[in-house]
């Protein structure tokens, strides 16, 4: 391997683009679950995002329009859920699963007719200050509009939840939807509205894979992304920084595996493979183990079922 | 006359399927791995079953199917529901597939790339797809600048190891210099993770990369870092259309037509087929004209040896790792050797995950 600044640099920028869909969705469903409500089917709507932000690339010519779109579409999705869960009063965990087999089916069925078209080049930031600053140049620059905006998203996540009003009725109702319902708090709106941008941000990681990530459409491209993205809620306690943390050093070590394997590095392959869950798993349990902490961010009343008393 | 005779056959068929299917209309079922859409394995998979459909027998697929438990299920499940004649098209299927066959000795098996037929009603099929890698090793030694080969495998069974080793023996024997660098992902079709892997093959060195996975996603990372690469399974040069130097390409068609026809008119016999570039199971792809007219001469004369059976992928000498012989001077592999090859030859690098 070699070990020159610039190289290092180079795999960081790489580690932290394989982060994003995990950091974009995961945020997404820590605002969803800090609601109270458990929405499994973060991959459904990821998947879902992943085709209509490809499709109407291809359709519009236009990439902010895709953008937006597959936003839209995980909304649009997500809405199906909201109105099942929060009106119908169904399970959360079954609505959630089928939730995710439905994104899977649908997105392949829009997507047979946009296989094969090879995507549009994304536009990049800051390419030449990537090329002329050797190792801090690869790391904070040259990367989509997206991946800042990926970078930035937990800390505003952070200061909403713990600093603002809206984020205080959000947690109020995830932690007793009774006592906040009887505060005059809305709480099937409130709720609705969280789940609605959870939504929206698995569109947009759905679409970052579509259109900037690997910039075409293969049927079930998001391969489990989204079931990372939940675990790394949970194991990331609610917490968004921790989130973070978690989603870079799942990226980082799924990529340095890859490295480690084609350097000839003699360790079990097998071990390799496994070691991204491992090392996320072991670093965030050890970084969360206060447990008072995780009593205050765990939303008390995640995926139970809220009946207004009238 | 020659019209009425093809009427007079029509109509034969036509009476002959009728009375043969007055009860059970003959069915033929699939089980793929991936999605239809994957541009690879599956997607030639399929393209054999509408190869089938429009000899006018009625097939029907199931996609996506996990290797393992779930398998199992899906295959005994179009036994159950009336199918003839079943394909279980990878390579985990082998045991949920003579598993189903022994409760359904009326239904004919046939599994790709496996060796077990437990059951009289199961035959297996594979190509030689290392006749096709013996091709690409030898594009690979001669267009490498930095003399790095990237190798994106899949789960390490006999046929991956085979297809490694047939490109390091060709790609060493034009260019001596050659290391192969492989990567294990542990799975037939992850874009995401296939592309990560081809990147950091670039990123170390690799100039050329190949795949034993099925989307078309490392060639695409290839085609950006302006490095080539080999399609996989099927012609992938629209998505790379710079990068991409040719494709090996699974033709499945005429062996899935015959048999079904065979099954059909209770003709099927249990065998154990392996076709290669002679038989056409095995076909390259057009070669980039980038390579320059001598080279690609010569891997056409090279693809005529090999199905004529003039040249043979496995020629000793071969060494493994260690240096201990495996094929004598002179010496070509047989076919059991090559069906159960479970070590490296001499110049890959690094260990077989066990």
């Amino acid at each position: 391997m070699s070990f020159d600044l610039n190289f290092i640099g180079i795999l960081i920028g790489a580690i932290m683009a394989s982060s994003v869909p995990l950091i974009l969705a995961a945020s997404g469903e820590l605002i969803t679950e800090r609601s109270g409500v458990l929405n499994l089917g973060v991959e459904g709507m990821m998947i879902i995002g992943a085709i209509s932000g490809f499709a109407l690339m291809v359709v519009t010519d236009n990439l902010f329009f895709a953008v937006i779109g597959s936003m839209v579409s995980g909304l649009i999705l997500s809405l199906i859920f909201g109105l099942l869960t929060q009106s119908l009063l169904t399970n959360h965990v079954a609505t959630g699963l089928a939730l995710t087999i439905f994104g899977i089916g649908m997105s392949a069925m829009i997507g047979k007719n946009f296989v094969g078209i090879p995507g549009k080049e994304f536009p990049l930031l800051f390419l030449n200050l990537k090329e002329s600053i050797p190792f801090l140049g690869p790391i904070f620059f040259g990367h989509s509009i997206i991946l800042y905006f990926a970078f930035g998203l937990p800390f505003l996540t952070n200061y909403f939840l713990k600093k603002t009003k809206t984020g205080l009725i959000i947690r109020a109702v995830g932690d007793s939807p009774t006592s906040a319902s009887n505060q005059g708090i809305n709480v099937t709106l409130v709720r609705y509205s969280c789940i609605l941008y959870g939504g929206a941000m698995c569109g947009l990681a759905g679409a970052y894979l579509s259109l900037i990530y690997t910039p075409q459409w293969i049927e079930n491209m998001t391969g489990g992304r989204g079931w990372i993205a939940l675990a790394l809620v949970v194991f990331a306690t609610w917490s968004p920084i921790k989130v973070l943390i978690g989603a870079l050093i799942f990226g980082g070590i799924t990529i340095l595996q890859l490295h480690m394997q084609a350097v000839g590095l003699r360790i079990p392959v097998q071990l390799l493979s496994a070691l991204p869950y491992i090392m996320t798993i072991i670093v965030l349990v050890v970084i969360s183990r206060d447990s008072r902490k995780i009593k205050l961010n765990t939303p008390t009343s995640l995926g139970q079922i809220f009946y207004k008393e009238k | 006359m020659y019209k009425l005779f093809l009427r007079s056959l029509i109509s034969v068929i036509f009476l002959l399927g009728f009375s043969l299917n007055a009860n059970a209309e003959f069915k033929v079922g699939f089980v793929y791995v991936g999605p239809t859409g994957d541009h690879g394995w599956t997607y030639q998979h399929d393209e054999g079953r509408k190869a089938v459909e429009a000899a006018g027998i009625k097939t029907t697929y199931v996609e996506s199917v996990p290797e393992g438990a779930d398998a199992e299920r899906v295959i005994r499940q179009l036994a159950q529901s009336g199918h003839d004649l079943i394909f279980t098209t990878s390579f985990g299927y082998m045991d949920p597939t003579n598993k189903v066959a022994k409760d359904f000795p009326n239904v004919k098996f046939e599994h790709a790339t496996g060796y077990k037929r437990e059951h009289s009603n199961v035959a297996t099929y594979s190509a030689r797809f290392y006749e096709g890698r013996t091709l690409l090793g030898h594009m690979a030694g001669k267009m490498t600048k930095t003399n790095t080969i990237g190798y994106i495998a899949s789960f390490p069974i006999p046929e991956v190891i085979r297809g490694i080793n047939a490109m390091t023996l060709a790609a060493q024997k034009v260019n001596p210099n050659i290391k192969t660098k492989i990567v294990w992902v542990f799975t037939w079709y992850d874009p995401g993770k296939e592309s990560e892997a081809a990147q950091a093959l670039i990123d170390q060195g690799a100039d050329i990369i190949m795949q034993h996975t099925d989307s078309t996603a490392p060639v695409q990372v290839a085609e950006k870092a302006g490095v080539w690469s080999f399609g996989q399974a099927s012609d992938m040069q629209r998505f790379a259309p710079k990068s991409i130097l040719t494709s090996i390409i699974d033709d499945w068609a005429p062996y899935y037509v015959e048999r079904s026809i065979a099954a059909r008119d209770g003709t099927w016999k249990q065998q154990d087929t392996w076709h290669g570039l002679k038989e056409g199971m095995v076909a390259m792809a057009p070669y980039n004209s980038v390579m320059g007219d001598d080279l690609v001469k010569e891997v056409e004369q090279l693809q005529k040896d090999l199905a004529s059976g003039k040249a043979h992928s496995f020629t000793g000498p071969i060494y493994d790792q260690k240096g201990n012989i495996l094929v004598a001077e002179g010496a070509v592999a047989d076919d059991g050797m090559l069906a159960g090859m479970n070590v490296y030859v001499k110049g890959v690098e690094g260990d077989i995950p066990q």
